[in-house]
């Protein structure tokens, strides 16, 4: 590694100001601190700090991630073959080499397309490239459907990065969460690719039904009596497999347990707030036991409330998506009501507006708007507390 | 006794080098310097030119803005140097000290019997009230105030903190004498804040004419700052005064021997000390003969006055601050590491678990200044809650100071904390910001507009 740190020191002056490079001194100093953690030290404040930076955080998001990567290039593959009807005479490391090679054009084009923005916008304005493009680089191919065309997947990743965070200042300054900007944009902009039968499984054969579990429990609404129950038990009585996630969906969004083993990476690491985690589980839980109470149609009786849980894109919205701490709630107290709101009215808008079947998406877009507000109200109760203290005394 | 307050919130940094209670003799240091810097919000104005003959507890200096706050020499001897940096602002006035030390005389008085105005004209002529400081702002004490209760900490959290069992051993006459004089000065309380896993010796359990309250935690537990906001925390317009056990015997010494006496014990400590122990010397020494010999040197060292936290770096050769009692001793860090941030780090500490350190929870660590990262804006959250045990919101209230908004910054909660209580927040910060820097730079705004 010396001869390689030596290289470095030897080229580093093309890149500092005057140097030959002198304009690419961001990307030279990006790729440098990837290599090898500075020499800088502290010299005023506390002398020691803390081993954690920004760039074991991101990793570490990117490495919770993995397990749901890994189950969506199976279930690619997976899919696929179910449809056409070759699955029994598939094994499995086809399977997979048939979902990688679906999966991996569209992590590629969303890394670079980004990741080429960011490093511009660092170098224009003179600034350090940030590492906050690590996690939703990874985040975007995730949610998004397996046959999304890679040109609309970058013009998504090109929108949100430069509207969901550049404008605002870059990373740590943006008000939403950048993938679900990406996500949002996919689906107003090219709503036929992101809705419908066709896009959830890769190279379908016509014949097979390729509708999601929400876009089954949608048609809930319109039937009654046993033709609702009928439905029920087609398509959506199968939770087992709802919850190992073999069922068509988003890239990464389907498995629970997947989703579930990067939740406990990030609670047991500390670097996802377990607050949001469960509260938004609690609010989604807590509007499909009211639903099951009220009643109304198929739909709000028959599915049973913990069952919302493992549907959709809640689980990966829920770990992946609400835990973004730069759009999230940051109060303690504000994380609760922040989380417990985006399950609350995820499940709420599922149900009640058949449009927007995947509501995760616009509830956790709607409460990272109203984050800001939520805290707003829990830091007045915290000077309110303070100014009482001073009448009581007083 | 009174209840025991635990502080959960917070952590203890588990350094190699912690100081064996052992007192081993240092060759005496020859010179000793006060730095006006040690003072936030200080402007001094001499009053001895270079060459003046002094005695322990003459004036060096006074505050221009309160002239009866003087700042004396801790001994006997020459000014040899008034070292001065930018634009003529004074760093260091430096003393040659004698071989036997002189001592100017004060009165020597029971201080029960003494009134408070005589208390007080005694400890600002003596240089002694420099020791005394306030909340809000965590500045030197004005004369003029009257606090609504004065508090000291009896124990120190802070990483590789000295014992102060150890450092006030055979100290319990004068360390009375300094209480006395201290309960004097308020109409309100005098709280001795202990802690009974800590404070086992006879000198606080027995002390008289104040009110002990028990603390037991994790660091910032010791931090007077926090025991405030957990007795009676500050409000606007309020003022309580502080003064740590140390700093009580000189005002004790003052009192009962009639000389400005400031021989102190302090801790040589940290990882690359080679038998970290105890030393007997005098405020303001030169470190030099201190660290002779007793130093591993096979990297690059930094040299501390105080803890890893709150310290300030010193040369090898530099002076102790004023308000110090230890040294510390680390690595200075200062080398590239190679893909750093992606190894497993079994030496590396971080409160997260996201190094594979948290495995060994019990480990001493040997800690360099290295940033480990660049910084950044604000990403986590929630980070800083863990680490401050008050009832204030440290992100927001750096936000607050950030932009300059005094309004916030006092409804946030400015009045109750000094930097040193936001340390752990600036230990823990991911994205690696100047938390003390800004808590300082905050408190000097207000100071500012408030006047």
């Amino acid at each position: 590694m010396k001869a390689l740190r030596k290289f470095l020191d030897k080229k580093k002056p093309l890149f500092q100001k005057g140097g030959k490079f002198a304009k690419l001194q961001s990307s030279f100093e990006a790729f440098e601190t990837f290599l090898f953690v500075p020499n800088i030290t502290s010299h005023t404040g506390t002398h020691i700090k803390d081993a954690i930076d920004l760039k074991r955080t991101m990793s570490i998001v990117v490495m919770a991630l993995i397990p749901a990567l890994l189950f969506g290039i199976y279930n690619t593959g997976y899919q696929h073959f179910l449809s056409v009807g070759e699955l029994a005479n598939t094994d499995f490391l086809d399977i997979c080499v048939y979902g990688l090679i679906k999966i991996l054009p569209i992590i590629v084009v969303s890394y670079v397309v980004g990741l080429g923005i960011e490093f511009a916008f660092a170098q224009m304005r003179g600034h350090q490239v940030n590492e906050g493009f690590l996690v939703s680089g990874m985040l975007i191919p995730l949610i998004m459907p397996v046959e999304a065309p890679l040109w609309m997947v970058a013009v998504s990743t090109a929108f949100a990065v430069v509207i969901g965070k550049e404008v605002f200042g870059g990373t740590g300054m943006n008000i939403w969460n950048p993938a679900l900007v990406a996500r949002a944009f996919f689906f107003f902009a090219y709503p036929s690719k992101m809705s419908g039968e066709s896009v959830w499984i890769a190279e379908k054969a016509d014949s097979f039904s390729g509708a999601t579990p929400l876009a089954h429990a949608a048609n809930l609404v319109d039937v009654k009596g046993d033709a609702a129950v009928t439905l029920y038990q087609q398509h959506l009585s199968n939770v087992w497999d709802m919850f190992v996630g073999f069922i068509p969906g988003s890239i990464g969004e389907t498995s629970t347990i997947a989703i579930l083993i990067g939740a406990v990476i990030l609670i047991a690491t500390g670097i996802g707030s377990w607050k949001i985690i469960v509260s938004v589980f609690a609010g989604g839980y807590v509007m499909g036991m009211l639903f099951n109470l009220i009643g109304g149609n198929a739909y709000m009786e028959l599915i049973p409330a913990w069952q919302h849980l493992i549907m959709g894109g809640f689980a990966f919205g829920a770990v992946f998506m609400a835990t973004d701490p730069v759009s999230g709630a940051q109060t303690a107290r504000g994380k609760y009501i922040y989380g417990f709101l985006i399950g609350f009215l995820a499940v709420l808008i599922r149900v009640l507006n058949a449009g927007f079947p995947e509501a995760m998406m616009l509830s956790i877009l709607l409460m990272n708007t109203f984050a800001p507000l939520i805290d707003h109200y829990v830091v007045q109760g915290n000077i309110k507390r303070r100014l009482k203290r001073v009448k009581v005394s007083a | 006794m009174s209840e025991v307050k635990k502080i959960k919130k917070g952590l203890d940094i588990k350094l190699a080098g912690k100081a064996e209670k052992v007192l081993e003799k240092a060759d005496r240091s020859e010179t000793y310097a006060i730095k006006p810097s040690n003072f936030p919000g200080l402007t001094p104005k001499l009053k001895v030119k270079v060459d003046a003959e002094v005695k322990a507890g003459d004036s060096l200096f006074f505050d221009k803005y309160c002239p009866e706050i003087n700042f004396a020499s801790p001994v006997s001897g020459k000014v040899i140097a008034v070292n001065r940096g930018e634009r003529r602002k004074i760093l260091e006035v430096v003393i040659q000290a004698d071989a036997e030390i002189q001592y100017q005389e004060f009165k020597k008085a029971d201080p029960n019997v003494l009134s408070r105005e005589e208390i007080k004209e005694e400890l600002l002529k003596s240089g002694l009230w420099a020791f005394v400081r306030q909340r809000p702002y965590d500045v030197i004490a004005k004369p003029e105030d009257t606090p609504k209760a004065i508090f000291v900490s009896a124990f120190d959290t802070a990483p590789l903190a000295a014992d102060i069992d150890f450092l006030l051993e055979s100290e319990a006459a004068a360390f009375q004498a300094g209480l006395d004089a201290l309960a004097k000065l308020t109409d309100g309380k005098l709280y001795l804040n202990t802690n009974p896993n800590l404070n086992q010796s006879k000198t606080f359990s027995g002390a008289k004419n104040v009110e002990i309250r028990q603390f037991t935690g994790v660091h910032p537990a010791g931090n007077v700052g926090v025991q405030i906001h957990h007795i009676s925390p500050m409000n606007k317009g309020e003022v309580a005064w502080v003064i740590r056990p140390q700093e009580v015997v000189f005002i004790g010494r003052l009192f009962t021997k009639g000389i400005y006496d400031v021989s102190r014990k302090i801790a040589l400590c940290g990882s690359e000390v080679k038998t970290p122990c105890y030393f007997e010397t005098i405020l303001g020494a030169s470190v030099r003969n201190i660290l002779k010999g007793k130093l591993k040197d096979d990297e690059k060292i930094r040299v501390i006055s105080g803890n890893v936290l709150t310290g300030e770096q010193i040369s090898e050769d530099g002076f102790l601050n004023f308000y110090d009692s230890q040294i510390t001793v680390i690595p200075e860090g200062d080398k590239f590491e190679f893909l750093g941030w992606a190894l497993p780090g079994l030496q590396k500490f971080s409160m997260s678990k996201t190094f594979f350190s948290w495995l060994t929870p019990n480990k001493e660590y040997r800690l360099d200044a290295n940033l480990h990262g660049e910084h950044r804006a604000f990403v986590m959250t929630g980070e800083y809650d863990k680490v401050l045990p008050m009832d204030v919101l440290p992100q927001q209230l750096v936000k607050s100071i950030m932009i300059e908004d005094i309004d916030q910054m006092e409804q946030l909660g400015i009045y109750e904390v000094a930097p040193e209580d936001l340390a752990l927040c600036e230990f823990v910060c991911t994205s690696k910001i100047n938390v003390q820097d800004l808590v300082r730079k905050g408190i000097d705004l207000m100071i500012k507009e408030m006047s």
